[in-house]
Parts: structure tokens; C-alpha cells; sequence
């Protein structure tokens, strides 16, 4: 299958910095992946550089076939700015139908598409009344014009409620569901891990991991964190089982172990039967997976 | 085409929100009446009817009018996207600058078109309404119609390269202003200076008529004057315009938009979003 979106070795510089450092990636159609990184990590920079608003200093970019920025490119690519804005003096209606009729689609859908984010109640008000939240659902419904092959989105649930969240990422599944490559970048990780294919982490301007959730966590091969709770009366007993063990406020015992070492545990835990309440194993997390990768170097 | 009739059509939509739209109108409708009122005075003395009379003092307002009201609704065209955030999610459409910028000049003309033909129609009906004679001056007032389209293109065009000169709308108000200062009235002053200073000579005979096509402004006053036959009703720098041939005049007019509107696009694409 050809790739909708291709960087390889994408370098940018700005001045003496930089932006960017020999980054290569591709993204197949219908499938969509969050770009992680800190502020500053070059996540901006490289979606405006696959939009073609700034030019780049080395390597190839490849948009839908065709160079980023190009007619082609643009006609196929769907893009949703960090802190979307519109002029606020025009209706939501009147500013989709604006974007209807550069896209060379039939303004008439303008209200069809208002209706998918649900902002149809709000279509006749001027942008400059919206909320945050509004604005940013005005800002998703022209990204659904014309059915993109690639879409960019920059943070595109911040200023977005849990349910409205999980109203876009159902929206993102139906789009990628019908082909449509999805890249986007967020801060919030549990709903990144719950909803994209694969999960790249720019770091200083490299790419320094890239991969489904469960290679990344196989990589970082972080240990797993166990809660054991002793039965009532045990609590003695349990901690001189386990010397290595730190003890929590309420009696229970935290311990940690490498993947490999998990199932070992768990018998060693089970081997001491009623002596123990309950047990939570807890799996690294997005975060602990992000921090381990995007640690730079020296830290 | 139908990109650059949808940016217009929302760009008329926004001037008319921000009432822009009857501000230009506005503005022109009462110069232009109280011009009218005041110009029955000298009607008698040239010798042409009262329309024609009507149009020499329309003609020295214009210049001042159009090139203000121009540069006003189009400071703004590119930093206000600039600055309200706007722009990168617009240049990632399939449109090209220069029709976001085409589409933008032609919805601010269309309002500066209005705003003149509403001015000066009502200054016509004023003249013919107190002396019907005036309707042989019509030409006159089509000619005048017409060419303070084409001056405000040209200034539309230069606000917009300013716009997108400056980035900001403060700097880009700064400098929309500094340019109709130096072009409309210091361009003039110093000519004048300039005459006085020379006493008739090689300045007045040779360089003036140049100095004079070389800005849209004075070309504009001077084809319109010279074409109306109105010299003698009209003082000043507008004095001179007898010693231009018609043809020249004109000529500078119309090359004035497209430079401008070129520099415009120019200026447009160095912008990065």
C-alpha cells in the first residue's frame, strides 16, 4: 500500500537551532498516529512543514504523492491549527460555507457538516459569541470537507469536554475507517493510547520512538509496579516475605519487577494463599513509556 | 474564479458587519452634498453648467477621499489574519495568494465602488435638480466615477502590500497613513513649493508635467480637470493639468492598480504563516 504521508530525513533549521533532525516516518492510509513531544520538541514544525507553510532545509516529503504545499497536496489535506481562529464577525454557517467554496464543494453542506460536530443550534451566531470548545468544533468541521486522504490536527481536543472528546475520536475512527491518514498531536496520552495506531515521540527534534503502544512498551521494558494487600493479621508475615518491598500508608506493599520477572512474582505472591487480601498489577504507563523515551540526553 | 468570488463575498460580508460598508458610503455621501451646496457660487463666471462645476470640487475631494478610504479598509487585509491567527489554516486551502488577495481587492472596490457612485450621484442630483442645463455635465461625472475606481485600486493594492509589509495592523496603520500623507498631500505641497521656488522655468515646463504623471493621485486630478475642461475653476497644482495632453493622463492611470496590486502580491508571498 502506498504511504499518504512520507518524511524521510526531514531537517530543519532555524538560525544555529535545530528544529528538526533527520526525521523519517510514513503513514499508511487509514491509519492514525499521535505525535508526542514536550513544547518546543518540533511538533508544530514538522505539521506546518507536511502543510507546506514553511519550506525545510534537508531531506524529502512526500503529501498524497506530490510535494507538500503543491495544489495537489493541498486539495487532498485537511489541517486543524492549535487554538483554531476565525474572523468573528461571520456566522459559524457563513465561515463553513466560505471554506466549502475554496474546497470547490457546494456550500449547501455547510449546515450537514455544523450538524456532525453539533453546532447546528449555534450555526446562525456570529464565531465571536463561541466558546473555546465551539471554536474548536468549527475548526474540526472543516477539516470533514471534501473527504481528506490526510488529515493534521495540533492539539485538537484542548478546550473540548470528555464527552465531546470522545465524540471526535468516534468521528476520527469513521474518517480513518474510510481511508483518510490521520496525524495528530496531543497532550492528554490516556485518550493518544486508547485511539490511535501507532505513537511517534519527537524529542529535541528527533524521532526517538515509533511504534504501536505495545512495542514502545516492550522496548522501554519499564518495570511493572505491584499493590499487594495483606489479609488482616498478615501484615508481618507478608513484609518479612517480601524484605524488598517499600510498605504504602494503609499496610499494603508496593514492589516492582522487570516484564520478564512478572509471572514469577505473581506465583511467589499466590504461593502465600490466604495471607494476602488483594493484588493490583499495575503496567507502565503512556506517561512512564513517554518520559522513558523522551528523556534527553544527560537526564 | 469562484475562489476569488467566495473570498470577495465573505471579505463584503465582514466589511459590512464591521459597517464599513455605510461608514464609506456615509462619509462620501455627505462630502460630496456639502461640496455641492457650496459649489453654486462660481457657476456663471467659467461658463459651463453646474454639473461640470459640481465635478472640479468633487475631483479635489476624491483625491484626498478615495486614497484615505482605500487605504483604510485595506491595512488590515493581511496582518489582521496575521495577527488573529487566521492565516495558516487559510494557506493550507487550495487557493493561491494571489486569489485571497484578488478576492479581497475586489470586495473592498466593490464597497469603494458604491460609496463613490452614491456620493457623487447624489452631488449630480443636487446640481441637476437646481438647474437642468447640468446634465450635459454627466460625462464628466462617468469619467470622474471611473477613475476614482482605478485611484482606489491603486491605493487598495499599496494598503495591502503595506498589510503585508508590516505584519501587524498597528504598523500597518502607521504606515498606510505615512503613504497617504506623503502621496496625496506632501507630494502636492512640495510641487508647489517647487513652482514658487523656480519662477516659471526649466522646473515648471519640464519636470512639473512629469512629477505630476508620476503620482496616481495628481494624475487622477489632472485628467480629470484637464478633461472637463474645468482648469480654470479648479486652483492650485490642479493649474497646471491644462499643460498635460489628455492621453498621458490617462495612461498613467490605469498602469498605477496593476503595480500596485503587484507589489501587493509581491509582498503577500514573503509572508510566512
Amino acid at each position: 500500500m502506498t504511504a499518504t504521508l512520507t518524511l524521510s530525513r526531514l531537517t530543519k533549521r532555524f538560525g544555529d537551532m535545530e528544529a528538526l533532525k533527520a526525521v523519517s516516518l510514513s503513514l499508511e492510509p487509514g491509519k492514525r498516529a499521535a505525535l508526542l513531544g514536550h513544547n518546543g520538541a518540533g511538533k508544530s514544525t514538522l505539521m506546518k512543514i507536511v502543510l507546506g507553510l514553511i519550506p525545510f532545509d534537508g531531506g524529502e516529503v512526500s503529501v498524497c504523492g506530490a510535494a507538500p504545499g503543491s495544489p495537489s497536496a493541498r486539495a487532498q489535506v485537511a489541517y486543524l491549527p492549535e487554538n483554531v481562529a476565525f474572523h468573528p464577525a461571520l456566522t459559524g454557517e457563513e465561515q463553513l460555507r466560505h471554506y466549502l467554496a475554496l474546497r470547490g464543494e457546494s456550500p449547501r453542506q455547510a449546515m450537514e457538516l455544523l450538524g456532525r460536530v453539533g453546532l447546528a443550534h449555534a450555526a446562525q451566531r456570529r464565531i465571536g459569541t463561541y466558546s473555546k470548545g465551539m471554536r474548536q468544533r468549527v475548526g474540526l468541521a472543516q477539516t470533514l470537507i471534501g473527504r481528506p486522504r490526510l488529515l493534521v490536527l495540533d492539539e485538537p481536543t484542548s478546550g473540548l469536554d470528555p464527552v465531546s472528546r470522545r465524540d471526535f475520536y468516534d468521528l476520527l475512527d469513521g474518517l480513518a475507517a474510510e481511508g483518510t491518514a490521520i496525524l495528530l498531536s496531543s497532550h492528554v496520552l490516556t485518550e493518544v493510547e486508547a485511539r490511535t495506531d501507532s505513537i511517534l515521540i519527537l524529542s529535541g527534534g528527533q524521532l526517538v520512538a515509533e511504534g504501536t503502544l505495545a512495542a514502545l512498551r516492550a522496548r522501554a521494558a519499564l518495570p511493572v509496579a505491584f499493590s499487594v494487600f495483606p489479609a488482616p493479621g498478615h501484615e508481618a508475615s507478608l513484609a518479612a516475605a517480601f524484605p524488598e518491598a517499600a510498605t504504602g500508608a494503609d499496610g499494603h506493599l508496593r514492589l516492582s519487577c522487570p516484564q520478564a520477572e512478572k509471572l514469577p512474582l505473581i506465583a511467589r505472591i499466590a504461593a502465600l494463599g490466604d495471607h494476602v487480601a488483594d493484588l493490583d498489577v499495575i503496567p507502565p504507563s503512556l506517561e512512564d513509556i513517554y518520559s522513558h523515551f523522551s528523556r534527553r540526553d544527560g537526564q | 474564479m469562484s475562489r476569488i468570488l467566495a473570498t470577495a463575498i465573505s471579505e463584503f460580508r465582514i466589511a459590512f458587519r464591521n459597517r464599513w460598508v455605510s461608514i464609506a458610503t456615509g462619509m462620501m455621501v455627505l462630502f460630496a452634498l456639502v461640496l455641492a451646496a457650496a459649489g453654486s457660487a462660481p457657476t456663471g463666471d467659467v461658463g459651463v453648467d453646474r454639473l461640470s462645476v459640481t465635478v472640479a470640487s468633487l475631483t479635489s475631494l476624491a483625491v484626498y477621499l478615495v486614497p484615505l478610504l482605500a487605504l483604510l479598509m485595506s491595512f488590515d487585509a493581511v496582518a489582521g489574519e496575521v495577527e488573529r491567527g487566521t492565516l495558516p489554516l487559510l494557506l493550507t486551502y487550495p487557493v493561491s495568494r494571489l486569489q485571497i488577495l484578488l478576492g479581497k481587492l475586489l470586495a473592498h472596490l466593490a464597497i469603494l465602488a458604491l460609496a463613490v457612485t452614491l456620493g457623487y450621484g447624489a452631488a449630480a442630483l443636487v446640481a441637476v435638480w437646481s438647474d437642468p442645463a447640468a446634465v450635459q455635465g454627466l460625462g464628466s461625472l462617468w469619467r470622474l466615477i471611473w477613475t476614482s475606481v482605478l485611484l482606489g485600486a491603486t491605493f487598495l493594492g499599496a494598503g495591502c502590500a503595506l498589510s503585508a509589509l508590516a505584519r501587524r495592523p498597528s504598523g500597518a496603520a502607521g504606515l498606510a497613513m505615512a503613504l497617504w500623507l506623503v502621496a496625496v498631500v506632501l507630494y502636492d505641497r512640495a510641487l508647489l513649493a517647487l513652482i514658487v521656488t523656480d519662477g516659471g522655468g526649466a522646473f515648471t515646463t519640464r519636470a512639473l508635467p512629469v512629477a505630476l504623471l508620476a503620482n496616481p493621485a495628481d494624475a487622477f486630478r489632472v485628467f480629470n480637470l484637464s478633461a472637463a475642461e474645468a482648469v480654470a475653476a479648479a486652483g492650485g497644482i490642479g493649474g497646471a493639468a491644462g499643460a498635460i495632453p489628455l492621453w498621458q493622463s490617462a495612461a498613467s492611470l490605469f498602469p498605477w492598480p496593476l503595480a500596485a496590486i503587484g507589489l501587493a502580491v509581491a509582498a503577500f508571498r514573503k509572508v510566512t504563516p
